[in-house]
């Protein structure tokens, strides 16, 4: 009977650092980040603390700010389909390549060497007014003036898509590196083409990870502001650049609390809804 | 059903050759075996068949048709994969009918055809379960129900009963070979069991380092093994270097040092030539130990020391010295076995033994 209380709270004692960990660093900051939701920013600039609705009210009624959620919403898909294009041939070919996919591996993780700033901005020196591809354009004579290539919603994408991809890759790796080969040898030997043996075979049994490499761009695209920052223009703020001005520019950290909340609940509530679906998908690999 | 023959194969991966010139001859309806150590090309070889791997060189036919350009999808093989290869997000009916699919077969056609191979197989009712769901043996059936639903022109098995423990694979050896006989499918069995081998084959097919040994009826083969590799991979043999005294049409006498002077038949040592070195291969089983003292019907009769002792249950395997010879016997135990120490007395029929050519 001791031991077995003993083995029951075993768990809890190893998980204590990381709760104790998380409460502190994550629970409590966003408890207060709830408080300061109904404060209220005076004309003179200070914050008046009590539970005024004053924010919210702005937050859910305005417009503007539902137009710039559902256009980030927008970019955020875009980018995880574009990621998950671009990443599953990737992530196919890395985990069936024989011998050297340690190195294909770190090749991938490569950039992260890299400040993602850095990266972001490297693209102005690529895609600028006097960047790398202007250049060669005008030196072949292609063009008799400089695109203005930067600025625009497509270039936040690319400039997302170039920071995802490696974390879908990653995920979509993962998933495929544990199927077994042979099934698709066995579903060819049946009489299926390479590709029907894919898409009845490896495909279905790799939408774990391709749901889990979904879920981290479309969360980690949908909270960016780096990227509209450096790559988009005065058009294409996203909803944490909205969270960044109310906060950083304008010191309203009230209505940034309350705008913060409103990503924070959308996101969740996308983590959720997956939840459900991973908690299928683990059902069905529990079958496997 | 289709027969297979193979044609000067050859496959090289980078520069090691894992299949050497290969020529072979797999009849319409039969139940061929390769058998060899790991690593002796086995897999390689089918996997030829199969499509799943170009041959460097040769040619490859099933029935009249050269298959070298066919792809693997197009062959109309059933294969039984060592791991099984179930799908695991299928039910076992759907994991039966998937080659069906791509066979333009009605539903009710379908439904006949899993239901039937799924009595076939003696599973009838798992067709709603997921492969995970089943037993190790049950999945093997599955795995041999789908390869067999499609009715192929061959049979392909890499090792399909390595996976599963020692009861069950006697028995799904007696049903694999049941199912075979029933539906005459041509097939191709690849194991590095002897006694798998032996058991089930209408053709041996022995392999060592990408080369074929011998082919035979599986007791051709076991009884007059044409290498010392054979003598020694098939059962335990003793292989005792010779002088080879006269060899005329009538038979062949080696001087078999301590074992005295053995006289065999002409048609056990085909290829022993008068004064030239050759091997002498005594079978373990047909070495008999009896007690020092006992008469003799028998002309070869020596005595040896038991050394070691090895009992296991009906039989008992001695390990016997003569000289500078150790000799293994395997003799079935009637009331009392030796005991280390034992001088005894080795009997065996010249007839039982083979001689082959001597190496250098
Ligand atoms: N894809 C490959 N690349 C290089 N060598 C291989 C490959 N496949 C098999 N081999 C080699 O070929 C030889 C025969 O292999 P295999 O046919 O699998 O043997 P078996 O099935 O008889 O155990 C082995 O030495 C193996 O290492
Ligand atoms: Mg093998």
């Amino acid at each position: 009977m001791a031991r077995e209380t003993r083995e029951a709270r075993q768990p809890w004692l190893l998980l204590a650092p990381a709760l104790t960990t998380i409460f502190f660093l994550l629970v409590v900051p966003v408890l207060f980040v709830v408080v300061y939701s109904f404060w209220l920013r005076t004309a003179n600039g200070s914050d008046q603390p009590g539970f005024y609705m004053t924010n919210w009210a702005e937050v859910v009624t305005d417009p503007f700010y539902r137009d710039i959620l559902f256009n980030t919403l927008k970019i955020a898909a875009v980018t995880t389909f574009l990621c998950a294009l671009l990443g599953y041939p990737t992530a196919y070919f890395i985990a069936r390549s024989r011998g050297n996919k340690a190195m294909l591996l770190m090749l991938l993780m490569l950039p992260f060497w890299i400040s993602y700033i850095i990266r972001t901005m490297s693209w102005i020196n690529i895609l600028g007014v006097s960047g790398a591809l202007n250049s060669l354009l005008l030196s072949l004579g292609v063009i008799e003036t400089p695109l203005q290539l930067l600025y625009n919603e497509a270039t936040v994408v690319l400039g997302l898509v170039h920071f995802l991809l490696p974390f879908m890759v990653l995920n979509i790796y993962v998933s495929v590196e544990g199927i077994d080969e042979t099934l698709e040898d066995a579903a060819c030997s049946l009489g299926s083409t390479r590709w029907q043996s894919f898409l009845e075979v490896t495909l279905p049994l790799s939408l774990p990870g391709l749901a889990a490499g979904g879920l981290l761009c479309f969360v980690l695209a949908a909270g960016t502001y780096i990227t509209p920052l450096v790559l988009g223009g005065p058009t294409d703020a996203m909803f944490a650049n909205l969270v960044f001005e109310a906060i950083i520019t304008q010191l309203d950290w009230p209505l940034g609390s309350a705008l913060s909340l409103v990503l924070v609940a959308v996101l969740g509530a996308l983590v959720f809804i997956y939840n459900r679906f991973f908690g299928m998908a683990q059902l069905m690999k529990g079958l496997s | 059903m289709s027969s297979v023959s193979l044609r000067n194969i050859v496959k090289r991966f980078a520069d090691f050759t894992a299949v050497h010139p290969m020529f072979l001859d797999i009849p319409e309806g039969s139940f061929v075996t390769l058998l060899g150590p790991s690593g002796c090309g086995k897999t390689t070889t089918l996997r030829m068949i199969a499509g799943l791997l170009d041959p460097t060189e040769g040619e490859i036919s099933i029935g009249e048709q050269l298959v070298n350009n066919i792809p693997m999808h197009k062959r109309n093989l059933g294969i039984v994969f060592q791991n099984y290869a179930l799908f695991p997000h299928k039910t076992i009916h759907d994991n039966v009918a998937f080659g069906l699919k791509y066979r333009n077969v009605s539903d009710a056609e379908v439904k006949r055809r899993v239901e039937d191979v799924l009595e076939l197989v003696q599973l009838p009712d798992v067709g709603s379960r997921y492969p995970n769901q089943l037993s190790g043996g049950q999945q093997q059936r599955i795995a041999l129900a789908r390869a067999i639903v499609i009715k192929p022109d061959v049979l392909l098995l890499d090792e399909p009963l390595s996976a599963l423990d020692a009861n069950l694979r006697e028995n799904m050896r007696i049903e694999l070979k049941r199912i075979q006989e029933k539906t005459g499918i041509t097939t191709v069995f690849v194991t590095h069991d002897q006694s798998e081998a032996l058991a089930m084959s209408d053709k041996l097919v022995v392999m060592s380092e990408g080369r074929i040994e011998q082919v035979g009826a599986p007791k051709d083969v076991y009884d007059n093994p044409e290498s010392s590799f054979v003598a020694d991979f098939l059962g335990t043999s003793n292989i005792i270097d010779v002088n080879c005294e006269s060899a005329d049409k009538s038979g062949v006498c080696v001087d078999a040092k301590h074992l005295g002077s053995v006289c065999l038949p002409r048609e056990k040592a085909r290829n022993a030539s008068a004064g030239l070195a050759a091997k002498l291969v005594i079978r373990a089983e047909k070495l008999y130990l009896v007690a020092a003292d006992t008469p003799s019907d028998l002309r070869s009769s020596v005595e040896g020391v038991v050394e070691t002792v090895d009992y296991q249950g009906q039989a008992v395997r001695y390990f016997v010295r003569v000289g500078d010879l150790q000799l293994q016997a395997l003799n079935m135990i009637d009331n009392q076995p030796f005991n280390e120490g034992d001088t005894v007395s080795l009997r065996f029929r010249p007839q039982d033994c083979v001689a082959l050519k001597g190496e250098g």
